[in-house]
């Protein structure tokens, strides 16, 4: 247990030494996002009835900013441990690779939830936000920036150099966050990009987030936690064979 | 008893590359034991194999009798390990990452060891340092500090003094010799074989993934090598029997020697006088494991 919990403490220590760079700038794209989004298109849509488009948009934001900073960290984090060649010092010591995958996606969590707390607060100056079923925030919190740790842990592991990690964020993260409904309601598509939305994981997490606030949502929360927590799983368990044959990691 | 490492039948194929060709090694606890082998020989391997760093395709290895796939956590608390290469964390000082190190192993508040060992190297002076602040001698230093945080019975050093002038590495064996003393067993792997020569009991060689010798560092000085004697003459000779039997090398002029006992010094000097040789310049020199290595490396 020891050797987890240094494991976390010193992966939490590693973004916190440097927040600057890994939760104030996160905050401050997001904001940016929301002062030019918000100003622009307040007065035109308006996706549900009685929410503004401001206050549609934070709870968006907010968890597009916890996802890809969790995907971020572990990601960053094994890269440059592999890259600089410390990535012994973990191996080195009695840690299983169970423990290594839940400290890693632990603090990836938590620091999404950092950065998600940030934007957050700095909205709430700019959009009246209720906060309806907290619960559901609590838990496409957890689930989603736990998958994203996840997969920043495969694709870590995977990349060999830093211009392959910023593919799979570029070409993969990135457009996933952004099309799943952070800027609009689905309802607004087309019916076939409506459907298309339903094969984006990303989509129900920010769905369900959103419900967690408003009560309203394009998909009831039920389904969305549903296909999120299968997804997680399934992507836990690829992580964890990978870990266990110690692929890329152990020669 | 266990042995501190017992290594069995190991093999390791990095694709069509034979790293390791079946290597069969024990090393009882408290030993002083050198890997000696050319680059790319296979000592890094078979550490890695060791550590757990690397999986073999076939055979077992264990440290203290554990088991380092099946008992891995065991296998891995009783293991020091220095790697070759000079890794360090840039985020962290050298006193925070020995605190987390000793973390991972299990261990909270080790601050008095930690500055034992760090006194030890030397190092005092920079445990609130960064550890890119530091020149490569410490680094190399902190990564020893490193592989000792949690007090292992077997310590791995893989060619720790690469890099490091001459003063420091004094002071590095002093450390390694007194942890030694203190019932430590020491696995050395180097390119300095003299280094080897003084401070290991025995020696394995490795050669293509293979151990091709393996006896107490005494044993291996008597039997491939010998007391020489290195003359330059101001026109090149030919010796005759039976003295040129005791040709290790010429080159013109040059003329290596080898001998067993001082007394045949002289019957060497009187046989090249006889043949008409005119000494310019003379050396003498003492069996090293220089020898034995180029003897074994060429054998195989
Ligand atoms: N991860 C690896 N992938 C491919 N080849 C490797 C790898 N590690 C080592 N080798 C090869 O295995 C051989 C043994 O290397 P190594 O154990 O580092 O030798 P040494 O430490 O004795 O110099 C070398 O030919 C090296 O190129
Ligand atoms: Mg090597």
């Amino acid at each position: 247990m020891e050797g987890f919990k240094t494991l976390l403490y010193k992966e939490c220590l590693r973004f916190w030494k440097v927040g600057f760079q890994t939760v104030l700038s996160p905050v401050l794209t997001a904001v940016l996002y929301l002062l030019i989004f918000g100003h622009v298109l307040e007065d035109h849509v308006q996706p549900y009835p009685g929410v503004s488009y401001t206050a549609f948009l934070v709870p968006g934001l907010v968890m597009m900013t916890v996802l890809q900073n969790a995907f971020a960290n572990s990601s960053s984090s094994l890269i440059q441990s592999k890259i600089t060649g410390n990535i012994v010092f973990v191996l080195l010591p009695p840690i299983s690779y169970r423990e290594f995958y839940a400290a890693y996606v632990i603090a990836s969590v938590l620091r999404g939830v950092a950065c998600g707390v940030g934007v957050l607060l700095v909205s709430l100056p700019f959009a009246a936000l209720s906060l309806a079923e907290p619960g559901w925030v609590m838990a496409f919190t957890l689930i989603g920036g736990a998958f994203l740790g996840s997969l920043g842990v495969i694709a870590g592991i995977w990349a060999d150099k830093f211009d392959q990690l910023a593919a799979f964020q570029n070409f993969l993260i990135m457009p996933l966050t952004m099309l799943s409904g952070v800027f609009y309601s689905i309802h607004s598509l087309p019916a076939f990009w409506q459907g298309v939305s339903h094969f984006n994981p990303f989509f129900f997490m920010i769905d369900g987030f959103r419900y967690g606030f408003f009560g309203v949502s394009d998909v009831s929360p039920w389904v969305s936690i549903g296909v999120v927590s299968v997804c997680f799983v399934v992507l836990a368990v690829i992580t964890l064979q990978m870990l266990a044959r110690g692929y890329k990691l152990r020669a | 008893m266990n042995p501190a490492i017992r290594v069995a039948g190991v093999t390791k194929r990095f694709r069509s590359l034979q790293a390791l060709a079946g290597v069969d090694l024990e090393v009882a606890q408290g030993e002083f034991f050198g890997l000696l082998g050319p680059n790319g020989a296979g000592k890094t391997t078979l550490i890695s194999c060791l550590a757990g760093l690397a999986r073999p395709d076939s055979g077992t290895l264990e440290v203290m009798g554990r088991d380092v796939v099946r008992d891995y956590r065991a296998a891995r608390m009783a293991l020091g390990v220095v790697p070759q290469e000079l890794v360090f964390d840039p985020f962290f000082s050298v006193r925070e990452m020995l605190r987390i190190q000793s973390g991972y192993f299990g261990i909270r508040n080790n601050d008095d060891w930690i500055d034992e060992i760090l006194h030890n190297l030397d190092l005092t002076g920079k445990a609130g340092a960064n550890m890119r602040m530091l020149s490569g001698g410490m680094k190399r230093r902190a990564l020893v500090a490193q592989a000792l945080v949690h007090r292992p019975p077997v310590i791995v050093l893989d060619e720790p003094t690469a890099g490091v002038d001459v003063e420091l590495r004094h002071g590095l064996w002093q450390f390694i010799r007194k942890l030694n003393q203190d019932g430590h067993t020491i696995v050395l792997t180097t390119h300095y074989l003299e280094e080897a020569e003084s401070l290991c009991g025995r020696i394995a060689m490795l050669k293509a993934g293979r151990v091709v010798a393996l006896d107490t560092t005494a044993n291996l000085l008597q039997r491939f090598a010998t007391h020489t004697l290195k003359l330059r003459l101001a026109a090149p000779v030919s010796l005759p029997p039976p003295f040129s039997a005791r040709i290790l090398s010429q080159e013109g002029a040059e003329l290596l020697l080898g001998f067993d006992h001082y007394d045949d010094v002289g019957h060497l000097l009187a046989g090249l006088r006889a043949a008409g040789g005119e000494i310019t310049d003379m050396a003498l020199g003492k069996p090293d494991m220089e020898q034995v290595f180029v003897g074994i490396m060429n054998q195989n």
